[in-house]
């Protein structure tokens, strides 16, 4: 066991940290109360070369490990979740095509991990959220295309997107998740159109689309992988997504926790600083407990999916605990700044608003359970 | 609840059909947009609302605080904004006057505010007093037979849209040398400083009052010189009860829209409903639910009895107690309740489609609003350990 950070992970976390507080963190709350998202910061963190991390150099990436890609994430998301789930979105859409992906595929993932494209995932419909399998947009063959129709719900910067990773049936209703198949989507693909864009409680920056499919015809060889293979792709990609958004979770939940810490030792009620009363102070330290346990958590699903070991259950593991963790510690902080925590005039509320997010998305906290479930008993037969 | 009388029980319906037919239709976009109901005010004067604990004769409707938590709740579940701009007005100003005011001042400033022509508010909170609240510096200075006022209140629910302020300042060195005045709009060096962004109860505006030189007459402080805070405690013991309503309307939207969409929602070929991840949290969310509505109506109808002067009724001290349980559990219990029902719901409960995201945030609020969760297991502490041992 090391619990101390290489060389590689301290440079990236002192360089991610400067752009995020420099850059990042003055334009948020403004960009946040617009719903601005500015593809501009993306080009730059391409620049900085975040926004490829973990995939090989060969491609354009940086050919590092999820060890590395953690703490990028988490200090994007200590200045916005909604910039830390754009990298992480866009990381997914790399990671699935260098893995499954054709060579010509394999040529969108120079262009994502510069930061000079977006990449989006659509994986879920109307009527099947948690329950990915039953999912209803057809893509039916025509000798060398596929001719896609549906309504694909909740996909991140599906109007930014540059590459979509879209999951639709090629199979019959009856195959459920065995008749699903990946295929990639470029922008401005006629009959690809936007649907609604939700307004919704935080994160307002990373805009959430509906896509709607009408009679989009695509050659076939944008299918990713084989015909039926698509839930698998996904399920795989959903496990090192839920390392992602761990990551953000401890960024989101270290930022306000240094928040209300600052806060506790400055305001003073009664003649002391608040934080000297244990009922504040004991917040403090729960959260920071919270904290450090959750991280180790995620720092191991990472550090077995860098080792090449399974790693699908320390992932939902770490993505239960981090964005459970997220939504106690910035829920205290709120209440640690009192009134000042409810205003826009510090950023914990915003942080309690986007963690809540975090226990949704790359599957509700109620299918981490069933996983870990699962795997426990399974394990145990 | 099972002691609910005939009136209790016509209150709550004709609230009831209020919050569905006034406040429904708007809330959505007047949380988007942060703006202000003004128009439901004259609507609740004709109910009788406004008034709601103002004795007969000074033109209320006689009810006490049983009454006015069963509005609290009812206005609640529907729009949580509006009914905190309500609690503000009828019961930490209007409330206040007609206890505390003398029949001239009462003739003064009640009638406009029964009727909602006019707004009211209460100035209590600074920004370095918050849940210190005696330790605020607001100073009236006598002037001949006027005072007069400098310092701000922050935090003020209505402040960027009120006309009448029950305020409180120091017109001494003591730490209880509190003395109200009523602060009109309009009035010479009052101004009102910046409006909040909030993260919920967005259409209740909440803003600063600053006061620069700001001459009162003698005749618009209330009560005697200085005596102002057995009073001030008094309200707010009725302020937090009456809070604990707003949660359980809260609360009670969030299980019904979760409990609904457990029913309507499939994944894996059957209801959500039927798994038991959601019966937990449900059954979870109903059980803290009814167990906080309980404390709070227990806690309603004691302060009730008390005000009447009732043989055996609790003591000040053990309704201050009773009071702060009740608001600590149901803030709580509204918040979580709020976010499970988010969670629920999944992507849906975070979108605007659904009214459960909203809720949440507004419930959050009543963690932090009429005393944090801190001050309150201080205050209950104090009344379990005694003084002596609470601040050893």
């Amino acid at each position: 066991m090391n619990f101390q950070p290489s060389e590689m992970q301290t440079e990236l976390t002192d360089l991610t940290r400067k752009f995020a507080r420099e850059k990042l963190f003055p334009l948020i709350e403004e960009d946040e109360n617009e719903g601005r998202f500015r593809t501009e910061i993306i080009e730059e963190l391409g620049q900085l070369g975040l926004t490829g991390i973990p995939v090989g150099e060969a491609y354009g990436g940086a050919g590092l490990g999820y060890s590395e890609y953690v703490p990028v994430l988490e200090e994007i998301a200590g200045a916005s979740a909604s910039y830390a789930i754009s990298v992480a979105v866009t990381g997914l859409a790399q990671v699935i095509l260098e893995k499954f992906g054709t060579d010509a595929q394999k040529q969108h993932i120079a262009r994502l991990a510069s930061g000079q494209a977006i990449g989006a995932f659509s994986l879920s419909e109307a009527g099947s959220g948690s329950d990915a399998g039953a999912l209803r947009t057809t893509a039916k063959r025509e000798g060398d295309h596929y001719v896609l129709n549906g309504t694909k719900l909740w996909t991140t910067q599906g109007d930014s997107a540059d590459v979509i990773l879209l999951m639709a049936r090629t199979g019959s209703q009856a195959d459920g998740p065995k008749g699903v198949s990946t295929f990639l989507i470029e922008k401005g693909t006629p009959g690809l159109k936007l649907g609604k864009r939700e307004k919704k409680m935080g994160c307002h920056i990373s805009h959430t689309l509906e896509l709607i499919l009408e009679n989009v015809r695509i050659p076939a060889s944008m299918r990713v992988a084989g015909e039926g293979e698509g839930f698998k792709i996904a399920m795989t990609a959903l496990d090192s997504g839920r390392i992602t958004i761990a990551a953000v979770a401890l960024g989101v939940a270290k930022a306000a926790m240094d928040v209300a810490i600052s806060h506790a030792g400055q305001r003073e009620q009664f003649g002391k600083p608040i934080g000297e009363y244990q009922g504040v102070s004991f917040l403090l330290a729960d959260m920071a407990v919270q904290y450090e346990a959750a991280k180790l958590l995620v720092q191991k699903a990472a550090w077995l999916k860098d080792a090449g070991q399974p790693f699908s259950t320390e992932a939902a593991m770490a993505k239960l605990a981090a964005t459970d963790m997220a939504m106690k510690v910035t829920t205290d902080a709120v209440q640690v700044l009192g009134g000042s925590g409810y205003t826009q005039d510090f950023p914990v509320e915003r942080y309690m608003r986007e963690a809540k997010v975090l226990q949704i998305v790359e599957g509700t906290n109620q299918i981490q359970r069933l996983v870990i479930g699962r795997s426990l008993l399974r394990s145990s037969s | 609840m099972w002691f609910f009388s005939d009136e209790h029980r016509m209150i709550q319906e004709t609230v009831r059909q209020f919050a569905q037919t006034t406040l429904a239709p708007r809330i959505e976009e007047l949380d988007e947009h942060e703006g202000f109901h003004r128009e439901a005010f004259p609507k609740m004067g004709e109910l009788g609302l406004l008034g709601i604990t103002v004795p007969e004769a000074d033109g209320g409707a006689g009810q006490g605080a049983v009454s006015a938590t069963i509005a609290m709740e009812e206005m609640a579940a529907v729009d949580a904004s509006t009914t905190l701009s309500y609690l503000a007005h009828a019961i930490l100003c209007v409330n206040q006057i007609a206890r505390n005011g003398t029949p001239e001042q009462k003739q003064r400033f009640l009638p406009k505010l029964l009727s909602g022509e006019h707004i009211g508010g209460m100035g209590m909170s600074e920004p370095e007093a918050g849940s210190d609240a005696l330790g605020m510096k607001t100073r009236a200075t006598r002037d001949g037979s006027s005072y007069i006022l400098n310092g701000a209140k922050t935090w003020i629910t209505n402040g960027p849209v009120g006309e009448t302020f029950y305020c409180y300042a120091k017109t001494g060195e003591g730490k209880k040398d509190v003395s109200t005045f009523v602060i009109e709009k309009g009035t010479a060096g009052f101004s009102v400083g910046k409006k909040f962004k909030k993260m919920g109860m967005r259409a209740s505006p909440t803003g600063e009052l600053v006061f620069d030189q700001c001459k009162i007459p003698e005749l618009n402080r209330i009560g005697a010189e200085g005596s102002s805070i057995a009073a001030m405690m008094r309200n707010l013991d009725l302020e937090r009860i009456t809070i604990a309503g707003m949660s359980l309307g809260m609360a009670r939207s969030a299980i019904e829209a979760a409990t609904q969409y457990s029913k309507e929602r499939k994944q894996f070929g059957k209801p959500i409903g039927a798994f038991q991840q959601i019966q937990e949290r449900l059954a979870e969310a109903s059980a803290w639910y009814e167990a906080c509505r309980a404390l709070t109506y227990n806690s309603a109808y004691a302060f009730d009895l008390s005000q009447a002067g009732a043989p055996g009724a609790p003591s000040t001290r053990e309704i201050s107690a009773l009071a702060a349980r009740a608001k600590l559990q149901a803030a709580q219990m509204a918040t979580q309740v709020g976010l499970d029902a988010i969670q629920i719901l999944g992507g849906y409960g975070y979108t605007r489609e659904f009214p459960v995201e909203r809720q949440m945030r507004d419930a959050k609020l009543i963690e932090i609003g009429a005393g944090t969760n801190e001050v309150l297991r201080l205050i209950i502490a104090r009344q379990m350990l005694g003084d002596e041992v609470a601040n050893a």
